[in-house]
């Protein structure tokens, strides 16, 4: 089994890409890109964890149990706020009391 | 039972072998985050509850929020996450003496993020952005609101923090180990690998808690 699955040079690209990355949520939140801002600044939150879980957490590298395991705890998690929202998202739809 | 292993014994009698000492406790480290998610994942589930029902308030209250410190900090704590993934890989290689130094710097790190943390913990207490204090009125006609994201801000981060200290705890304790007592190896460390996982989750929490709460409405 090789004991080092990721090297020091990956981790150092990882790093340098999640910089890069910080620096560019930081910028685009002073862009006036109205209901794009909240999506544009949680889809690098989410680029940014993939990386982190991929090749920090070795996930990319490991079994195919772990990846399982891995995904559940977000698997959990969107089902919470998927249920939730769909009530307070579809309240409007409502016809007025 | 006291069969020994197939690589010199370097691992508990419940295993056959390293690898599968290592495969265990990893899986069983996932489970153990999964329900860390769950946890924190309350939290998000409220504040995106609230920041759907009250846009203006959360933009307003985000701007409060010192932005330059937001973004050093998450700047800290990437870079820590780097000498983290770097300490695990230097233990894979059977090197104590890297294992050591990259947790020291893991953990220096760490302090740091959490000094900056208190300074802006204490500003926004002197500005009077602490729930229940009549400053949050002036952010709109309804007190309420203010009072929420403040409050979720407290709990968020303050919860983050909770992690990051018990990390650093769990960090000092792993370098005695490694120092005094001559603990890890390449064939055995499942500790440091766990330890490294821990700390990557605990700065996931934190990419998704620097957007959302101090990136709100900052074009305006």
């Amino acid at each position: 089994m090789n004991h080092q699955p990721v090297s020091r040079r990956t981790y150092f690209l990882v790093y340098l890409g999640l910089l890069v990355l910080l620096a560019a949520t930081v910028g685009a939140a002073f862009l006036d890109a109205g209901w794009l801002n909240p999506v544009i600044a949680l889809t690098i939150a989410v680029i940014k964890a993939v990386l982190v879980i991929l090749f920090f957490m070795h996930v990319r590298a490991s079994s195919a149990i772990v990846r399982i395991f891995a995904l559940l705890g977000f698997f959990w998690l969107g089902i919470l706020i998927f249920l939730t929202m769909g009530d307070y998202l579809t309240r409007i739809w409502l016809p007025p009391v | 039972m006291s069969e020994t292993t197939t690589t010199g014994g370097a691992v508990e009698v419940h295993y056959q072998t390293p690898e599968e000492k290592l495969e265990l406790n990893r899986l069983g480290m996932w489970v153990f985050l999964a329900s860390e998610v769950m946890f924190f994942g309350g939290l998000f589930t409220i504040y995106l509850v609230y920041r759907w029902l009250y846009p203006q308030v959360f933009a307003t209250a985000s701007r409060e929020l010192d932005l330059v410190l937001g973004t050093i900090n998450t700047a800290i704590l990437l870079t820590s996450s780097f000498t983290m993934a770097l300490a695990v890989h230097a233990i894979q290689a059977g090197s104590r003496r890297a294992l050591t130094l990259f947790l020291l710097l893991t953990m220096l790190l760490g302090l740091a993020f959490i000094g900056i943390k208190g300074t802006e913990y204490l500003h926004v207490i002197n500005e009077g952005l602490f729930p229940n204090r009549e400053q949050l009125l002036t952010l709109s006609a309804d007190e309420r609101p203010g009072q929420i994201f403040f409050s979720l801000y407290f709990a968020m981060t303050g919860l983050h923090l909770l992690h990051m200290l018990l990390g650093l705890l769990v960090i000092a304790f792993l370098i005695v180990q490694a120092n005094l007592f001559k603990r890890y190896s390449a064939a055995d460390y499942s500790a440091i690998e766990n330890m490294g996982l821990y700390w990557h989750f605990v700065d996931i929490v934190w990419i998704f808690i620097f957007p959302l709460l101090y990136l709100i409405d900052r074009a305006s």
